[in-house]
């Protein structure tokens, strides 16, 4: 037998590392033991241990997909700053923590200066949660850093103040798959053309039983076109979707025009209060328009605006809608409630209004 | 000095305005890799035609299935050559982060250098998997850029029909309402079945995750197959000097409006001391010589509200645990699904506290593999075969705290009724 010219190395399955040898030691030492923590300004978190010790965390904006630079430039400022320690939270921001409060100034004065925006804490607009878009996903209807770098642009403000009746997570979605997540406000392609289907490729590419399985309300089905074996989509049931699209490529659901972008909001995955909601649509149609995409930072900053006039405080964009009622938020916001709006899928009518319940 | 930059009338729009540019920073990689030139031309051309142009493939590292996302382009010429040759394979590496995603910024830059050399040098922190994302790798060097990162001590996450990398909060590392050790219950249960992410054979993805609270700060009831919620079951506790110092910060509006006003089971009262009860279920705390807030415990659904608020002055008991949750998912394919309890409390506190949760993963995890049709995921699977079934198949016992309501119509054979009510009073009896 052939001896391979080179050994290869077996991987070593340590799975996820041990955090306690890269968290600040002021962590480390009070694991398990914070007694309570206070905002002194936007961005800074101060906690306090029950043994008294205490930490101030910087927390600062990123543009998530960084490059090896950008990276460095963090670590340099965490070496020279703070105290070498530094974590991210699910949303991309980076957080920095110092044992010693007069560090707190000239570390929000070194991220400033070098493009970090402090803030993101409490009732503010945080970074958007997002996908990989155009950058590099295999599906994307749209793009995601792009999207979210044009639209912090504009919730730059938002985000170094708290000046929000409660906290606003935001979310960005490339498809109809939703990877972004559940948000206060999302934005997610919505799809308004049923597949295009290149049907030289199906055969070839596309393993047809799955597809058809794959599909929500059973439009698809297997057909011969041009004497190949191909699929067919029932398209006075297809709702556009897209879901046959990642298993079948040749199922083209993007197309530059017809690829559009709705708007949900309510999304909420916090117990506090009401129980753990999920997001509704709102609005819908909206173009893709790179770079920038205006149309959709319009409404999202429309609804913005509304709610941080109109909400109590502690009040989720949910507890709000709760409280004014659906026809007054679209009437506040000047969004349209059409028929695409009235639920039909399985358990719709559970989102019916089955009461005499209406505000006048 | 990498080749020249194309064009990017769209991108260059992106550069300005006071959020980090992720543009600029692949522009100032482009000035010494090629990749990175061409990654900003293929992007360019998805602005510019508004489509996205990467297809997946087969690609991997030596002994596992999965972890690695293949990206080969398809742009190409009139004659099938990729028109961004330097970007015509452009694979991502998903790798688990340390629980809580703690770094020293030693580590941060030593996995900065090894992306430098063998990939693109464009890195997310983090992707929505939870994942370090190191995108841009030739299928040539996947495997030396792996070997630098597993010698570095970290290993690949999920892809695919696969376990998939778990996220938990920063917890009891830095929060004050985390109800247990957050990283070690994921370092636990992941750890113990890297098989199931590195080598995918499960009908689906299967994803954990966990939250040190009810906040759910992990999103996990919207996400996660199996979600680890903080909990406990004492009383609240309370502590009058920080109590007082909210009060005369905050006030008697701010009191009633945004603490008593919003409690969702009205388990909180203003009461003047002399009138505050005294009971196994009641926590309280004097706001200032005359009134102080009363709690009914056994009404107190444990939401956070109140805790949120007054941070400190009232804080999570001290029995503390988890509240287990299977099945949140999003839309594909039936429609969102919260995940809903299955385990109303799991103590978490000894080791063999902790090791329960893994058996409760390997339970739910096996049965998934068993019963799951192909693309389904758990809460699909569960509403398919009805909660019941699901429960009977992985050996826990039926709870109210399971429901929302009890049922609302009498389409159930239920001539095992008294069998059943008999079992449950012999359980109970012995236990």
């Amino acid at each position: 037998m052939a001896q391979p010219q080179q050994q290869i190395r077996k991987a070593k399955e340590t799975g996820v590392p041990d955090a306690k040898q890269y968290m600040h030691p002021t962590l480390r030492a009070n694991h398990g033991n914070w007694k309570y923590h206070d905002r002194p300004r936007p961005g800074v978190l101060h906690h306090v241990s029950h043994s008294g010790a205490e930490v101030w965390t910087v927390r600062a904006g990123t543009q998530r997909q960084m490059d090896v630079h950008t990276i460095r430039k963090l670590c340099d400022i965490g070496d020279r700053y703070a105290d070498g320690h530094v974590r991210f939270t699910i949303r991309s921001n980076i957080e920095y923590m110092v044992a010693e409060q007069k560090k707190v100034a000239p570390l929000i004065e070194a991220l400033e200066k070098n493009g970090f925006p402090v803030g993101g804490t409490g009732n503010s607009v945080s970074m958007i949660a997002h996908t990989q878009g155009w950058l590099h996903c295999d599906i994307p209807g749209t793009d995601a850093s792009g999207v979210v770098k044009a639209l912090m642009d504009e919730l730059h403000h938002e985000f170094r103040h708290e000046e929000m009746p409660n906290r606003v997570h935001m979310s960005t979605s490339c498809c109809e798959i939703n990877c972004g997540g559940q948000a206060d406000i999302a934005i997610i392609v919505q799809y308004t053309k049923p597949p295009k289907i290149n049907h030289d490729l199906v055969a070839n590419v596309c393993e047809r039983p799955a597809v058809v399985a794959r599909c929500p309300v059973a439009a698809i089905r297997p057909a011969l076109v041009n004497g190949k074996p191909s699929l067919e989509v029932d398209e006075k049931k297809c709702m556009c979707c897209g879901a046959c699209y990642p298993p079948c490529p040749p199922m083209q659901i993007n197309d530059p025009d017809h690829t559009k972008l709705a708007i949900w909001v309510g999304g909420k995955n916090s117990n506090a209060r009401a129980k753990p909601t999920f997001m509704k649509m709102v609005a819908a149609g909206l173009p893709n328009n790179p770079p920038r995409w205006p149309e959709v930072a319009e409404v999202v900053k429309k609804i913005l605006r509304v709610y941080k006039e109109d909400a109590r405080p502690w009040e989720r964009l949910s507890d709000w809608v709760e409280r004014i009622g659906w026809p007054r938020f679209f009437e506040k916001t000047g969004l349209t409630f059409t028929k695409y709006l009235i639920d039909d899928w399985r358990g719709s009518r559970a989102n019916l209004n089955a009461s005499t319940h209406i505000r006048f | 000095m990498a080749k020249k930059p194309h064009d990017t009338p769209n991108l260059d729009q992106l550069e300005s305005g006071p959020w980090p540019s992720f543009v600029t920073g692949l522009k100032r990689l482009a000035e010494d890799k090629d990749a990175a030139v061409d990654l900003l031309g293929h992007l360019e051309h998805s602005y510019a035609t508004k489509k996205g142009y990467w297809k997946g493939g087969t690609v991997g590292v030596y002994g596992y299935g999965g972890g690695i996302i293949p990206r080969f382009t398809e742009i190409k010429d009139e004659n099938g050559k990729p028109v961004y040759p330097d970007a015509a394979e452009f694979h991502t590496l998903r790798v688990m982060p340390p629980a809580g995603m703690h770094y020293s910024t030693e580590i941060l830059r030593k996995l900065a250098d090894i992306w430098e050399r063998h990939g693109s040098g464009l890195i997310a922190f983090h992707g929505q998997s939870g994942d370090i994302m190191f995108q841009g790798a030739t299928t040539e060097n996947v495997q030396k850029a792996f070997d630098e990162i597993n010698e570095a001590g970290f290993d690949l996450g999920g892809a695919g029909p696969a376990l998939r990398t778990a996220m938990s909060c920063v917890g009891a590392a830095r929060c004050e309402q985390s109800c247990y050790d957050e990283g070690k219950a994921h370092r636990m249960v992941i750890n113990s079945f890297l098989d199931d992410i590195h080598r995918p054979a499960l009908p689906y993805k299967f994803k954990f995750k966990f939250s040190g609270c009810p906040n759910d700060c992990m999103n996990s009831i919207q996400r996660a197959d199996l979600a680890v919620i903080g909990t406990w079951r004492d009383n609240i506790r309370t502590d009058e000097p920080l109590a007082k110092k909210w009060y005369a910060k905050h006030g008697m509006n701010e009191l009633v409006n945004d603490v008593v006003a919003r409690c969702p089971t009205k388990a909180i009262q203003l009461k003047e001391i002399k009138d505050v009860r005294k009971g196994k279920a009641i926590s309280a705390v004097a706001l200032n010589d005359t009134h102080a807030l009363e709690i009914d415990n056994s009404d107190c659904v444990r939401c956070m509200h109140c805790i949120n608020v007054m941070t400190g002055a009232l804080a999570p008991g001290t029995d503390k645990g988890a509240t287990i949750l299977c099945g949140g998912k999003r839309t594909l394919k039936i429609g969102d699904q919260m995940g809903t309890v299955v385990v109303p409390f799991q103590r978490l506190q000894s080791e063999e506290d902790y090791e329960k949760i893994v058996e409760l993963g390997q339970k739910i995890i096996d049965f998934f593999a068993e019963n799951a049709l192909e693309h389904e995921r758990t809460g699909e699977m569960i509403e398919r075969i009805g909660l019941v079934n699901f429960l009977e198949g992985i050996g826990l016992d039926v709870d109210p705290n399971m429901v929302s309501a009890p049922r609302t119509n009498p389409y159930v054979r239920a001539d095992g009724w008294d069998e059943e009510v008999a079992k449950i009073k012999a359980k109970k009896a012995a236990a």
